[in-house]
Protein backbone atom coordinates (compact mmCIF):
# COMPACT_ATOMS: atom_id res chain seq x y z
CA UNK A 1 0.00 0.00 0.00
CA UNK A 2 2.74 2.36 0.39
CA UNK A 3 2.59 3.80 -3.22
CA UNK A 4 -0.95 4.80 -2.80
CA UNK A 5 -1.93 8.39 -2.97
CA UNK A 6 -3.21 9.00 0.51
CA UNK A 7 -3.59 13.15 -0.36
CA UNK A 8 -3.67 14.60 -3.42
CA UNK A 9 -4.45 18.37 -4.48
CA UNK A 10 -5.81 19.58 -7.55
CA UNK A 11 -5.19 22.71 -9.49
CA UNK A 12 -5.83 24.46 -5.92
CA UNK A 13 -5.60 28.09 -6.45
CA UNK A 14 -6.33 30.96 -3.72
CA UNK A 15 -7.81 34.20 -4.18
CA UNK A 16 -8.16 37.07 -1.49
CA UNK A 17 -10.03 39.99 -1.44
CA UNK A 18 -7.65 42.67 0.01
CA UNK A 19 -10.23 45.64 -0.12
CA UNK A 20 -11.15 46.08 -3.37
CA UNK A 21 -8.42 44.57 -5.18
CA UNK A 22 -7.90 40.69 -5.74
CA UNK A 23 -4.92 39.32 -4.24
CA UNK A 24 -3.52 35.54 -5.71
CA UNK A 25 -1.79 34.10 -2.76
CA UNK A 26 -1.90 30.84 -4.35
CA UNK A 27 -1.61 29.27 -8.04
CA UNK A 28 -2.65 26.22 -9.81
CA UNK A 29 -1.02 23.78 -6.59
CA UNK A 30 -1.19 19.95 -7.53
CA UNK A 31 1.03 17.55 -5.61
CA UNK A 32 0.28 14.22 -3.98
CA UNK A 33 1.17 12.63 -0.78
CA UNK A 34 2.17 9.06 -0.57
CA UNK A 35 0.56 6.99 2.52
CA UNK A 36 3.26 7.00 5.68
CA UNK A 37 5.08 9.56 3.63
CA UNK A 38 6.64 12.62 5.71
CA UNK A 39 6.12 15.39 3.18
CA UNK A 40 7.64 18.93 3.42
CA UNK A 41 6.09 21.90 2.02
CA UNK A 42 9.15 24.33 2.14
CA UNK A 43 8.66 28.03 0.71
CA UNK A 44 9.96 31.48 2.13
CA UNK A 45 7.79 33.35 4.83
CA UNK A 46 4.08 34.59 4.11
CA UNK A 47 4.38 32.75 1.08
CA UNK A 48 0.65 31.03 1.39
CA UNK A 49 1.72 26.88 2.73
CA UNK A 50 -0.33 27.87 5.90
CA UNK A 51 -3.06 28.73 3.45
CA UNK A 52 -2.71 25.74 1.49
CA UNK A 53 -2.68 23.62 5.19
CA UNK A 54 -5.64 24.79 5.63
CA UNK A 55 -7.22 24.18 2.67
CA UNK A 56 -6.40 20.80 3.35
CA UNK A 57 -7.53 20.37 6.52
CA UNK A 58 -10.85 21.82 5.34
CA UNK A 59 -10.60 25.31 7.41
CA UNK A 60 -10.51 27.46 4.44
CA UNK A 61 -11.99 26.90 0.80
CA UNK A 62 -10.48 27.17 -2.25
CA UNK A 63 -10.62 29.69 -4.91
CA UNK A 64 -11.04 26.60 -7.56
CA UNK A 65 -9.78 22.97 -7.42
CA UNK A 66 -9.88 19.99 -5.26
CA UNK A 67 -8.71 18.04 -2.51
CA UNK A 68 -8.72 14.45 -2.84
CA UNK A 69 -8.08 12.09 0.55
CA UNK A 70 -7.98 8.43 0.19
CA UNK A 71 -8.84 8.92 -3.62
CA UNK A 72 -12.53 10.94 -2.64
CA UNK A 73 -12.92 14.22 -3.54
CA UNK A 74 -13.06 16.21 0.27
CA UNK A 75 -15.39 19.28 0.56
CA UNK A 76 -14.65 20.18 3.96
CA UNK A 77 -13.28 18.56 7.59
CA UNK A 78 -12.23 15.55 7.32
CA UNK A 79 -12.09 13.09 10.18
CA UNK A 80 -8.73 11.60 9.49
CA UNK A 81 -7.43 14.44 9.32
CA UNK A 82 -5.31 15.84 12.46
CA UNK A 83 -3.57 19.28 12.67
CA UNK A 84 -0.61 20.98 14.58
CA UNK A 85 -0.67 24.27 14.95
CA UNK A 86 1.87 26.85 14.58
CA UNK A 87 0.91 28.97 17.54
CA UNK A 88 0.03 26.61 20.36
CA UNK A 89 -2.95 25.58 19.86
CA UNK A 90 -3.04 23.64 23.26
CA UNK A 91 -6.55 25.20 25.21
CA UNK A 92 -4.87 26.82 28.81
CA UNK A 93 -8.14 25.98 30.23
CA UNK A 94 -7.29 21.98 29.99
CA UNK A 95 -4.60 19.72 31.45
CA UNK A 96 -1.94 17.98 29.55
CA UNK A 97 -4.48 14.93 29.49
CA UNK A 98 -7.75 16.58 29.07
CA UNK A 99 -5.69 18.21 26.14
CA UNK A 100 -4.87 14.92 24.62
CA UNK A 101 -7.86 13.75 25.09
CA UNK A 102 -10.19 16.21 23.52
CA UNK A 103 -10.71 14.91 20.22
CA UNK A 104 -11.53 11.53 21.52
CA UNK A 105 -13.78 13.07 23.78
CA UNK A 106 -16.01 14.21 20.71
CA UNK A 107 -16.28 10.59 19.51
CA UNK A 108 -17.92 9.50 22.48
CA UNK A 109 -15.54 7.86 23.91
CA UNK A 110 -15.72 7.21 27.77
CA UNK A 111 -13.70 9.13 30.39
CA UNK A 112 -11.86 6.44 31.55
CA UNK A 113 -11.03 5.07 27.65
CA UNK A 114 -9.91 8.52 26.73
CA UNK A 115 -7.77 8.64 28.96
CA UNK A 116 -6.05 5.63 28.66
CA UNK A 117 -5.23 6.13 25.20
CA UNK A 118 -4.13 8.95 26.11
CA UNK A 119 -2.10 8.04 28.17
CA UNK A 120 -0.11 6.13 25.43
CA UNK A 121 0.99 9.15 23.48
CA UNK A 122 1.81 11.28 26.38
CA UNK A 123 4.31 8.60 27.47
CA UNK A 124 5.45 8.74 23.59
CA UNK A 125 6.18 12.19 23.43
CA UNK A 126 7.75 12.02 27.13
CA UNK A 127 5.45 13.86 29.04
CA UNK A 128 5.17 11.22 31.80
CA UNK A 129 4.34 12.89 34.96
CA UNK A 130 2.73 15.77 33.49
CA UNK A 131 -0.89 14.81 33.11
CA UNK A 132 -2.19 16.78 35.70
CA UNK A 133 -0.44 20.24 35.08
CA UNK A 134 -1.75 23.10 33.12
CA UNK A 135 -0.01 24.78 30.31
CA UNK A 136 1.19 27.20 32.08
CA UNK A 137 3.44 25.17 33.72
CA UNK A 138 4.92 23.81 31.02
CA UNK A 139 7.80 25.46 28.69
CA UNK A 140 7.08 26.23 24.95
CA UNK A 141 8.74 22.54 23.63
CA UNK A 142 6.74 20.69 26.29
CA UNK A 143 3.87 22.69 25.16
CA UNK A 144 4.16 21.69 21.49
CA UNK A 145 4.64 17.81 22.60
CA UNK A 146 1.20 18.31 23.99
CA UNK A 147 -0.09 19.23 20.44
CA UNK A 148 1.74 16.46 18.95
CA UNK A 149 0.22 13.93 21.03
CA UNK A 150 -3.14 14.97 20.45
CA UNK A 151 -3.13 15.16 16.85
CA UNK A 152 -1.70 11.64 17.31
CA UNK A 153 -4.19 10.66 19.67
CA UNK A 154 -6.90 11.70 17.20
CA UNK A 155 -6.36 8.38 15.16
CA UNK A 156 -5.83 10.51 12.05
CA UNK A 157 -3.82 9.02 9.70
CA UNK A 158 -2.96 12.27 8.17
CA UNK A 159 -1.07 15.11 9.87
CA UNK A 160 -0.57 18.21 9.12
CA UNK A 161 1.96 20.21 10.81
CA UNK A 162 2.05 23.87 10.33
CA UNK A 163 5.51 25.37 11.50
CA UNK A 164 5.01 23.84 14.43
CA UNK A 165 8.51 24.46 15.68
CA UNK A 166 8.29 27.76 14.51
CA UNK A 167 8.18 29.59 18.05
CA UNK A 168 10.82 27.44 19.31
CA UNK A 169 14.64 28.61 20.16
CA UNK A 170 16.86 26.32 18.29
CA UNK A 171 17.62 23.88 20.60
CA UNK A 172 14.59 22.94 21.59
CA UNK A 173 13.88 22.80 17.78
CA UNK A 174 16.34 20.17 17.47
CA UNK A 175 15.40 18.04 20.22
CA UNK A 176 11.90 18.41 18.77
CA UNK A 177 13.01 16.98 15.04
CA UNK A 178 14.98 14.23 16.28
CA UNK A 179 11.51 13.35 18.52
CA UNK A 180 8.97 14.01 15.73
CA UNK A 181 10.35 11.67 13.99
CA UNK A 182 11.38 8.96 16.78
CA UNK A 183 7.36 9.09 17.16
CA UNK A 184 7.02 8.59 13.37
CA UNK A 185 9.20 6.11 12.60
CA UNK A 186 6.90 4.17 15.96
CA UNK A 187 3.94 4.87 14.33
CA UNK A 188 3.61 5.75 10.68
CA UNK A 189 1.39 8.11 9.48
CA UNK A 190 1.27 10.31 6.59
CA UNK A 191 2.50 13.80 7.72
CA UNK A 192 2.40 17.00 5.60
CA UNK A 193 5.06 19.40 7.16
CA UNK A 194 4.94 22.90 6.47
CA UNK A 195 8.14 24.99 7.27
CA UNK A 196 10.14 27.71 6.15
CA UNK A 197 13.51 26.23 7.35
CA UNK A 198 15.82 24.59 4.60
CA UNK A 199 17.65 22.76 7.00
CA UNK A 200 14.63 21.63 8.99
CA UNK A 201 13.26 20.63 5.66
CA UNK A 202 16.38 18.64 4.62
CA UNK A 203 16.68 16.95 8.16
CA UNK A 204 12.66 15.98 8.41
CA UNK A 205 11.65 15.08 4.53
CA UNK A 206 11.16 12.17 2.40
CA UNK A 207 10.33 14.79 -0.08
CA UNK A 208 10.27 18.35 -0.58
CA UNK A 209 8.12 20.54 -2.14
CA UNK A 210 9.83 24.09 -2.76
CA UNK A 211 7.57 26.92 -3.43
CA UNK A 212 8.06 30.25 -4.58
CA UNK A 213 7.07 33.60 -3.48
CA UNK A 214 3.18 34.82 -3.44
CA UNK A 215 1.18 34.13 -5.51
CA UNK A 216 2.73 30.66 -4.62
CA UNK A 217 3.22 27.37 -7.12
CA UNK A 218 5.65 24.60 -7.24
CA UNK A 219 9.56 25.91 -7.90
CA UNK A 220 10.58 22.01 -7.51
CA UNK A 221 10.39 18.66 -5.68
CA UNK A 222 13.57 17.25 -3.56
CA UNK A 223 13.01 13.75 -3.31
CA UNK A 224 15.26 12.40 -0.80
CA UNK A 225 13.89 8.66 0.27
CA UNK A 226 17.64 7.95 -0.55
CA UNK A 227 19.23 9.75 1.89
CA UNK A 228 19.66 7.71 4.67
CA UNK A 229 18.37 8.41 8.58
CA UNK A 230 19.12 9.47 11.02
CA UNK A 231 20.82 12.55 8.95
CA UNK A 232 23.46 14.58 9.90
CA UNK A 233 23.25 18.02 9.65
CA UNK A 234 27.23 18.26 8.54
CA UNK A 235 26.96 15.60 6.46
CA UNK A 236 28.55 16.56 2.82
CA UNK A 237 25.20 15.35 0.84
CA UNK A 238 23.26 16.87 3.42
CA UNK A 239 25.16 20.09 2.46
CA UNK A 240 24.96 19.74 -1.12
CA UNK A 241 21.11 19.57 -1.17
CA UNK A 242 20.76 22.06 1.07
CA UNK A 243 22.65 24.60 -1.01
CA UNK A 244 21.05 23.29 -4.09
CA UNK A 245 17.67 24.27 -2.38
CA UNK A 246 19.18 27.42 -1.31
CA UNK A 247 20.07 28.54 -4.55
CA UNK A 248 16.69 28.17 -6.08
CA UNK A 249 14.62 29.42 -2.75
CA UNK A 250 12.81 32.99 -3.26
CA UNK A 251 14.48 35.61 -1.09
CA UNK A 252 11.68 37.87 0.91
CA UNK A 253 12.21 40.39 2.83
CA UNK A 254 9.54 40.70 5.00
CA UNK B 1 24.52 16.91 50.02
CA UNK B 2 26.53 20.68 50.73
CA UNK B 3 25.01 22.02 47.40
CA UNK B 4 21.62 21.03 48.60
CA UNK B 5 21.73 22.77 51.97
CA UNK B 6 23.26 25.82 49.74
CA UNK B 7 20.22 25.99 47.79
CA UNK B 8 17.87 25.28 50.72
CA UNK B 9 19.61 28.41 52.69
CA UNK B 10 18.97 30.69 49.56
CA UNK B 11 15.72 29.44 49.08
CA UNK B 12 14.98 30.46 52.74
CA UNK B 13 16.46 33.73 52.48
CA UNK B 14 13.73 34.32 48.89
CA UNK B 15 10.90 32.92 50.34
CA UNK B 16 11.71 35.47 54.10
CA UNK B 17 12.79 38.24 51.48
CA UNK B 18 9.05 37.90 50.18
CA UNK B 19 7.72 37.56 53.69
CA UNK B 20 8.99 41.01 54.74
CA UNK B 21 7.71 42.70 51.55
CA UNK B 22 4.61 41.79 52.37
CA UNK B 23 4.84 42.87 55.76
CA UNK B 24 5.86 45.76 54.33
CA UNK B 25 3.55 46.38 52.06
CA UNK B 26 0.64 45.65 54.70
CA UNK B 27 2.62 48.39 57.28
CA UNK B 28 2.20 51.03 54.82
CA UNK B 29 -1.53 50.73 54.72
CA UNK B 30 -2.28 49.96 57.57
CA UNK B 31 -0.47 53.28 58.67
CA UNK B 32 -2.45 55.01 55.82
CA UNK B 33 -5.62 53.98 57.11
CA UNK B 34 -4.40 55.20 60.51
CA UNK B 35 -3.14 58.41 59.19
CA UNK B 36 -6.58 58.85 58.01
CA UNK B 37 -8.09 58.40 61.36
CA UNK B 38 -6.68 60.71 63.32
CA UNK B 39 -6.95 63.45 61.20
CA UNK B 40 -10.54 63.00 60.74
CA UNK B 41 -10.69 62.56 64.93
CA UNK B 42 -8.42 65.55 65.19
CA UNK B 43 -10.65 67.33 62.97
CA UNK B 44 -13.25 66.70 65.30
CA UNK B 45 -11.99 66.78 68.88
CA UNK B 46 -9.95 70.20 68.21
CA UNK B 47 -13.41 71.30 66.84
CA UNK B 48 -11.87 72.33 63.60
CA UNK B 49 -15.07 71.34 62.08
CA UNK B 50 -18.68 71.58 63.70
CA UNK B 51 -20.38 68.27 64.88
CA UNK B 52 -23.20 69.23 62.87
CA UNK B 53 -21.19 68.71 60.15
CA UNK B 54 -18.63 66.08 60.97
CA UNK B 55 -18.67 63.51 63.64
CA UNK B 56 -15.25 61.61 65.15
CA UNK B 57 -14.68 58.12 63.85
CA UNK B 58 -15.30 56.70 67.71
CA UNK B 59 -18.70 58.19 67.32
CA UNK B 60 -19.32 56.69 64.21
CA UNK B 61 -18.04 53.17 65.53
CA UNK B 62 -20.10 53.84 68.80
CA UNK B 63 -23.14 54.34 66.28
CA UNK B 64 -22.59 51.42 64.73
CA UNK B 65 -22.52 49.20 67.91
CA UNK B 66 -25.62 51.08 68.95
CA UNK B 67 -27.51 50.71 65.61
CA UNK B 68 -26.60 46.41 65.80
CA UNK B 69 -29.28 46.66 67.96
CA UNK B 70 -31.39 49.72 67.96
CA UNK B 71 -34.37 50.70 65.35
CA UNK B 72 -33.88 54.40 65.71
CA UNK B 73 -34.07 56.53 63.69
CA UNK B 74 -35.63 54.49 60.42
CA UNK B 75 -37.11 51.80 62.32
CA UNK B 76 -34.22 48.96 61.16
CA UNK B 77 -31.90 47.23 62.93
CA UNK B 78 -28.50 47.69 61.13
CA UNK B 79 -28.29 44.25 60.68
CA UNK B 80 -32.09 44.09 59.06
CA UNK B 81 -31.24 46.84 56.35
CA UNK B 82 -27.92 45.53 55.69
CA UNK B 83 -30.43 42.20 54.84
CA UNK B 84 -32.46 44.37 53.02
CA UNK B 85 -30.30 46.13 50.68
CA UNK B 86 -28.54 42.80 50.40
CA UNK B 87 -31.65 41.04 49.02
CA UNK B 88 -31.80 44.21 46.39
CA UNK B 89 -28.41 43.85 45.01
CA UNK B 90 -28.69 40.03 44.77
CA UNK B 91 -31.91 39.79 42.49
CA UNK B 92 -30.37 43.01 40.66
CA UNK B 93 -27.05 41.01 39.84
CA UNK B 94 -28.29 37.87 40.15
CA UNK B 95 -30.87 38.72 37.41
CA UNK B 96 -28.57 40.84 34.95
CA UNK B 97 -25.74 37.80 35.23
CA UNK B 98 -28.26 35.31 34.24
CA UNK B 99 -29.70 37.34 30.91
CA UNK B 100 -26.26 39.32 30.49
CA UNK B 101 -23.81 36.58 30.87
CA UNK B 102 -25.44 34.79 28.18
CA UNK B 103 -26.46 37.35 25.98
CA UNK B 104 -22.55 38.55 25.74
CA UNK B 105 -21.94 35.11 24.96
CA UNK B 106 -24.04 34.45 22.55
CA UNK B 107 -23.83 38.44 20.33
CA UNK B 108 -20.13 37.93 20.48
CA UNK B 109 -20.35 34.18 18.88
CA UNK B 110 -22.98 34.74 16.41
CA UNK B 111 -22.82 37.54 14.06
CA UNK B 112 -26.51 37.94 13.04
CA UNK B 113 -27.61 37.80 16.73
CA UNK B 114 -25.06 40.62 17.39
CA UNK B 115 -26.23 42.68 14.19
CA UNK B 116 -29.88 42.45 15.50
CA UNK B 117 -29.52 43.35 19.21
CA UNK B 118 -26.24 45.89 19.07
CA UNK B 119 -28.92 48.64 17.44
CA UNK B 120 -31.24 48.45 20.67
CA UNK B 121 -28.18 47.99 22.97
CA UNK B 122 -26.37 50.64 21.71
CA UNK B 123 -28.87 53.07 22.28
CA UNK B 124 -29.55 51.87 26.03
CA UNK B 125 -26.23 51.79 27.17
CA UNK B 126 -25.05 55.62 27.61
CA UNK B 127 -28.30 55.59 29.65
CA UNK B 128 -27.38 56.80 33.38
CA UNK B 129 -29.14 54.35 35.89
CA UNK B 130 -30.42 57.20 37.67
CA UNK B 131 -32.34 58.53 34.56
CA UNK B 132 -34.32 55.09 34.53
CA UNK B 133 -35.85 56.15 37.93
CA UNK B 134 -39.12 58.19 37.05
CA UNK B 135 -40.02 55.81 34.08
CA UNK B 136 -39.25 52.65 36.38
CA UNK B 137 -41.66 54.41 39.02
CA UNK B 138 -44.30 54.57 36.55
CA UNK B 139 -44.38 50.91 35.61
CA UNK B 140 -42.93 48.82 38.35
CA UNK B 141 -44.00 51.69 41.07
CA UNK B 142 -41.39 52.10 43.89
CA UNK B 143 -41.47 47.83 45.68
CA UNK B 144 -38.70 45.26 45.43
CA UNK B 145 -39.23 45.01 41.63
CA UNK B 146 -38.93 48.59 41.23
CA UNK B 147 -35.56 48.78 42.84
CA UNK B 148 -34.04 45.66 41.64
CA UNK B 149 -34.71 47.10 38.27
CA UNK B 150 -31.89 50.09 38.61
CA UNK B 151 -29.56 47.67 40.20
CA UNK B 152 -30.38 45.30 37.03
CA UNK B 153 -29.59 47.90 34.82
CA UNK B 154 -26.26 49.14 36.59
CA UNK B 155 -24.89 45.73 36.68
CA UNK B 156 -25.88 44.26 33.12
CA UNK B 157 -24.47 46.57 30.75
CA UNK B 158 -20.70 45.87 31.99
CA UNK B 159 -21.65 42.04 31.82
CA UNK B 160 -22.54 42.43 28.68
CA UNK B 161 -20.20 44.05 27.16
CA UNK B 162 -17.56 42.24 29.18
CA UNK B 163 -18.55 39.03 28.02
CA UNK B 164 -18.80 39.88 24.43
CA UNK B 165 -15.47 41.38 24.32
CA UNK B 166 -14.48 38.28 26.25
CA UNK B 167 -15.74 35.79 23.55
CA UNK B 168 -14.83 37.63 20.71
CA UNK B 169 -11.05 37.52 21.14
CA UNK B 170 -11.30 33.76 21.21
CA UNK B 171 -7.82 32.43 19.41
CA UNK B 172 -9.34 31.42 16.43
CA UNK B 173 -6.15 28.65 16.54
CA UNK B 174 -8.70 26.85 19.22
CA UNK B 175 -11.52 27.38 17.15
CA UNK B 176 -9.66 25.49 13.91
CA UNK B 177 -8.53 22.77 16.17
CA UNK B 178 -11.80 22.49 17.10
CA UNK B 179 -13.05 22.71 14.35
CA UNK B 180 -10.43 19.61 12.76
CA UNK B 181 -11.87 17.65 15.33
CA UNK B 182 -15.12 17.97 13.85
CA UNK B 183 -16.80 19.99 16.38
CA UNK B 184 -20.32 22.00 15.63
CA UNK B 185 -19.93 25.37 15.92
CA UNK B 186 -22.57 25.23 18.90
CA UNK B 187 -20.39 22.71 20.41
CA UNK B 188 -17.33 24.53 19.86
CA UNK B 189 -19.38 27.80 21.26
CA UNK B 190 -19.56 26.32 24.65
CA UNK B 191 -16.07 23.96 24.61
CA UNK B 192 -13.59 26.72 23.48
CA UNK B 193 -15.99 30.21 23.20
CA UNK B 194 -17.12 30.11 26.52
CA UNK B 195 -13.88 29.52 28.81
CA UNK B 196 -11.56 31.85 26.44
CA UNK B 197 -14.44 34.33 27.84
CA UNK B 198 -14.29 33.74 31.59
CA UNK B 199 -11.31 35.71 32.20
CA UNK B 200 -12.36 39.07 31.30
CA UNK B 201 -16.31 37.93 31.91
CA UNK B 202 -15.22 37.80 35.44
CA UNK B 203 -13.96 41.11 35.20
CA UNK B 204 -16.84 42.53 33.99
CA UNK B 205 -18.94 41.00 36.88
CA UNK B 206 -16.55 42.66 39.81
CA UNK B 207 -16.92 46.19 37.55
CA UNK B 208 -20.90 44.79 37.68
CA UNK B 209 -21.00 44.32 41.44
CA UNK B 210 -19.47 46.99 42.53
CA UNK B 211 -21.63 49.38 40.41
CA UNK B 212 -24.50 47.70 41.57
CA UNK B 213 -24.01 47.96 45.08
CA UNK B 214 -22.71 51.40 44.33
CA UNK B 215 -25.92 52.46 42.79
CA UNK B 216 -27.69 51.01 46.11
CA UNK B 217 -28.80 54.71 47.69
CA UNK B 218 -30.16 55.88 44.51
CA UNK B 219 -31.92 52.78 44.22
CA UNK B 220 -33.35 52.93 48.00
CA UNK B 221 -34.16 56.59 47.18
CA UNK B 222 -37.27 55.16 45.76
CA UNK B 223 -39.33 55.05 48.62
CA UNK B 224 -38.35 52.36 50.89
CA UNK B 225 -38.53 51.13 54.67
CA UNK B 226 -35.29 49.52 54.71
CA UNK B 227 -31.76 49.29 53.47
CA UNK B 228 -28.20 50.90 54.33
CA UNK B 229 -29.25 53.61 51.27
CA UNK B 230 -33.00 54.07 53.40
CA UNK B 231 -30.78 54.33 56.33
CA UNK B 232 -28.36 57.06 55.16
CA UNK B 233 -31.59 58.90 53.82
CA UNK B 234 -33.11 59.19 57.24
CA UNK B 235 -30.13 59.90 59.08
CA UNK B 236 -29.92 63.29 56.95
CA UNK B 237 -33.52 63.80 58.03
CA UNK B 238 -33.19 63.62 61.55
CA UNK B 239 -29.89 65.43 61.64
CA UNK B 240 -27.52 62.15 62.44
CA UNK B 241 -24.29 62.78 60.97
CA UNK B 242 -23.14 59.64 62.67
CA UNK B 243 -25.60 57.39 61.22
CA UNK B 244 -25.06 58.75 58.21
CA UNK B 245 -21.05 58.47 58.03
CA UNK B 246 -21.80 54.50 59.81
CA UNK B 247 -24.39 53.96 56.76
CA UNK B 248 -21.84 54.84 54.27
CA UNK B 249 -18.72 53.09 55.90
CA UNK B 250 -20.88 49.77 56.07
CA UNK B 251 -21.79 50.29 52.47
CA UNK B 252 -18.13 50.90 51.58
CA UNK B 253 -17.12 47.82 53.72
CA UNK B 254 -19.52 45.27 52.20
CA UNK B 255 -18.64 46.38 48.98
CA UNK B 256 -14.83 45.37 49.08
CA UNK B 257 -16.08 42.19 51.20
CA UNK B 258 -18.38 41.09 47.89
CA UNK B 259 -15.45 41.90 45.45
CA UNK B 260 -13.17 39.92 47.49
CA UNK B 261 -15.63 37.02 47.43
CA UNK B 262 -15.87 37.39 43.72
CA UNK B 263 -12.34 37.40 43.32
CA UNK B 264 -12.12 34.28 45.33
CA UNK B 265 -14.52 32.30 42.99
CA UNK B 266 -12.63 33.93 39.95
CA UNK B 267 -9.17 32.56 41.40
CA UNK B 268 -11.03 29.16 42.39
CA UNK B 269 -12.41 28.57 38.65
CA UNK B 270 -9.69 29.94 36.28
CA UNK B 271 -7.11 28.48 38.24
CA UNK B 272 -5.69 27.61 34.87
CA UNK B 273 -4.44 30.96 34.21
CA UNK B 274 -0.94 32.41 34.34
CA UNK B 275 -0.57 33.59 37.90
CA UNK B 276 0.87 36.95 37.86
CA UNK B 277 3.15 37.49 41.21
Amino acid sequence: MENRNKVELHKISKVFLNGDSCEAAIEEVSLSVKENEFLVLLGPGECGKSVLLNIVAGLMEATSGEVYINGELCGGIHPEVGMVFQELGVLPWLTVRDNVALPEKFRGMSKKDRYAHGQEFIDLVGLHGFEKYYPHQLSGGMKQRVGIARAYASDSDILLMDEPFGKLDAQTRYSMQDEILKIWNQNKKTVIFVTNNIEEAVYLGDRIILFTAAPMSVRRIYDLKDLPRPRNYTDEKFLQIRGEINRHMDLVIQ
Amino acid sequence: MEERNKLEAAAGKLRFERRRERQKALLLGIISIFIFLTVWQMLCTLHIVGENVLVSPIKVIQAIWIKAGDTRPDGNTLLQNILSSFRLVLIGFGLALVIGLPLGLLMGWYRPLDKFIRPIFEIIRPLPPIAWIPIVIVILGIGTAAKSFIIFFTTFVPIVINSYTGIRETNQVYINFAKTCGYSNWRIFRTVGIPSAMPLAFAGMVIALGNGWGTLVAAEMLASNSGLGYMIFMGRSYGRIDIIIAGMLVIGLIGLALTAALELIEGYVLKWRIKEK
